[in-house]
């Protein structure tokens, strides 16, 4: 392979004036992390609210969690954020569109927001099942105790599913930082947009895009280690998963 | 608020937007799908093989995969394809290779790491009867791999790889990022052109949206009729 490798390139200084190239990689993994933190925050909120929805006996309640699934899950995320960012601005009132479009950071809160939707679908099917998964009986004897519908989905059923999908929902949550990088198409330069940069500038095109691999990798064995614990001191006693 | 929009444009793109744009899409779609289940098979019945080593490699691969995100291993492919190429070819150079074999490449690798898994569940979903009785028969593995174990893995596993190649299908539009004109591609550039990202972001939005709930109808029904069956 015809191929000049150039390992010290991390540590010569980037056109842009803001230090090496190992400092603009850096920075685009922070930009990651904090675009999937707030993205997983907003998926949480809107995925347990659709969630419940879909697990109440009302036919229009579960319809509506239906539909917004639906709709969230059936168009390629690349797509939805076009919506926000280009689409959205144009459709409202004039005042509020020029007020949009001239948001300091506007692809950071429309990555966060539109990935955070995105992955809202997906949350919210995964805690209706947790939800259809627990025994009528916990429904009932919460019922027989007095809780009113509420009480009875804050003390009793959202604790014992949201501990059952635990499993799944670290998966969601990398989705969620993998899927950040999408967020490359409306100019937020996280993690892979900086690889992208750096391998623009310096020609090193393997060297960028594998230490930007390496920490994905890293990001990834973090989490699961660390969910790891979090589900074991979180398992039900008596399930599978518990002990 | 729809005042100075222009939906004409979409009519005078069809041809180009459909028969340019939709066809490289399907057709980058269908030929992923088809290598990605053909690698993910054979990646799964590596890891089920009982070869230490090969499960082992196998095992780092899906899992390196599937912990990176699609945008780059597609500038990886696209970059590492031409040395790729060349390695194999024996060129003195890097190889020129075009947009749909390098999307096209990188689509089947990365797939593979998902068919893989679901492939892989679905040959441990066969009771352990079954290829007892093949070999009892008198076939050898690969014979009861390929008349016994993987037809009906495959047919029990249709629904989910299906419902994994819609999501094939909407991931291609990710392609994007290298200006290679699918679908979304070929809309965007008529946008940009035109001045109209309203509209014909809208239009492809509802294009994608219908396709894939047709897809999901379709998969939901064939889910229950093979339900029965079993």
């Amino acid at each position: 392979m015809n191929y000049n490798w150039n390992w010290h390139i991390f540590f010569e200084p980037n056109p842009t004036g803001s230090g090496t190239y190992l400092d603009m990689l850096v920075s685009g993994l922070w930009l990651t992390i904090k675009t999937a933190l707030l993205a997983w925050i907003i998926a949480l909120i809107f995925g347990t609210v659709i969630g419940i929805l879909r697990s109440l006996p009302s036919k229009t309640a579960s319809w509506i969690g239906f539909a917004y699934v639906e709709f969230f899950r059936n168009m390629p995320l690349l797509v939805q954020l076009f919506l926000w960012f280009f689409v959205l601005p144009e459709l409202l009132p004039r005042a509020a569109g020029l007020w949009l479009k001239q948001l300091p950071n506007a692809p950071f809160w429309t990555a966060a927001i539109g990935v955070g939707l995105f992955m809202s679908a997906r949350v919210a099917v995964q805690l209706a099942a947790g939800i259809a998964s627990l025994p009528r009986g916990q429904k009932q004897a919460a019922t027989a105790l007095g809780l009113t519908l509420t009480q009875g989905y804050r003390y009793v059923l959202l604790p014992m599913a949201f501990r059952i999908i635990m499993p799944p929902l670290t998966s969601e949550f990398l989705n969620t930082v993998k899927n950040t990088s999408v967020a490359i198409t409306i100019g937020l330069i996280e993690l892979t947009g900086q690889a992208r940069a750096m391998q623009e500038f310096s020609f090193q095109v393997f060297e960028a895009f594998t230490a930007a691999t390496v920490m994905y990798l890293a990001i990834n064995i973090i989490v699961v280690t660390g969910m790891r614990f979090l589900e074991r001191s979180l398992a039900i006693p008596g399930y599978i998963t518990g002990k | 608020m729809f005042d100075n929009l222009d939906f004409d444009v979409i009519r005078r793109s069809l041809p180009y937007l459909f028969l340019d744009g939709m066809s490289f899409t399907l057709m980058l779609t269908g030929l992923s799908a088809l290598g990605g289940l053909i690698f993910g098979t054979l990646i799964a019945l590596m890891r089920l093989s009982g070869y230490k080593l090969l499960g082992r490699i196998a095992g780092l691969y899906v899992d390196f995969m599937r912990s990176l995100p699609l945008v780059l291993v597609i500038f990886w492919f696209y970059f590492l394809v031409p040395y790729i190429g060349q390695w194999l070819t024996g060129a003195s150079r890097p190889i020129r290779v075009g947009a749909f074999t390098s999307s096209l490449v990188t689509f089947i690798m990365f797939e593979a790491a998902y068919f893989s898994e679901i492939m892989r569940a679905g040959i441990q979903s066969i009771s352990k009867g079954q290829p007892a009785a093949a070999s009892a028969l008198g076939l050898t593995y690969s014979q009861s791999m390929r008349y016994v174990v993987l037809p009906q893995a495959f047919r029990n596993m249709l629904p989910v790889l299906l419902t994994q190649t819609i999501v094939l299908f909407q991931d291609t539009s990710l392609v994007y990022v290298l200006s290679i004109p699918d679908f979304l591609g070929a809309a965007s550039k008529v946008a940009q052109r035109d001045g109209r990202l309203v509209e014909m972001y809208l239009f492809a939005a509802a294009v994608y949206f219908v396709i894939s709930c047709v897809a999901s109808y379709g998969v939901r029904r064939l889910q229950a009729r093979i339900a029965i069956v079993r």
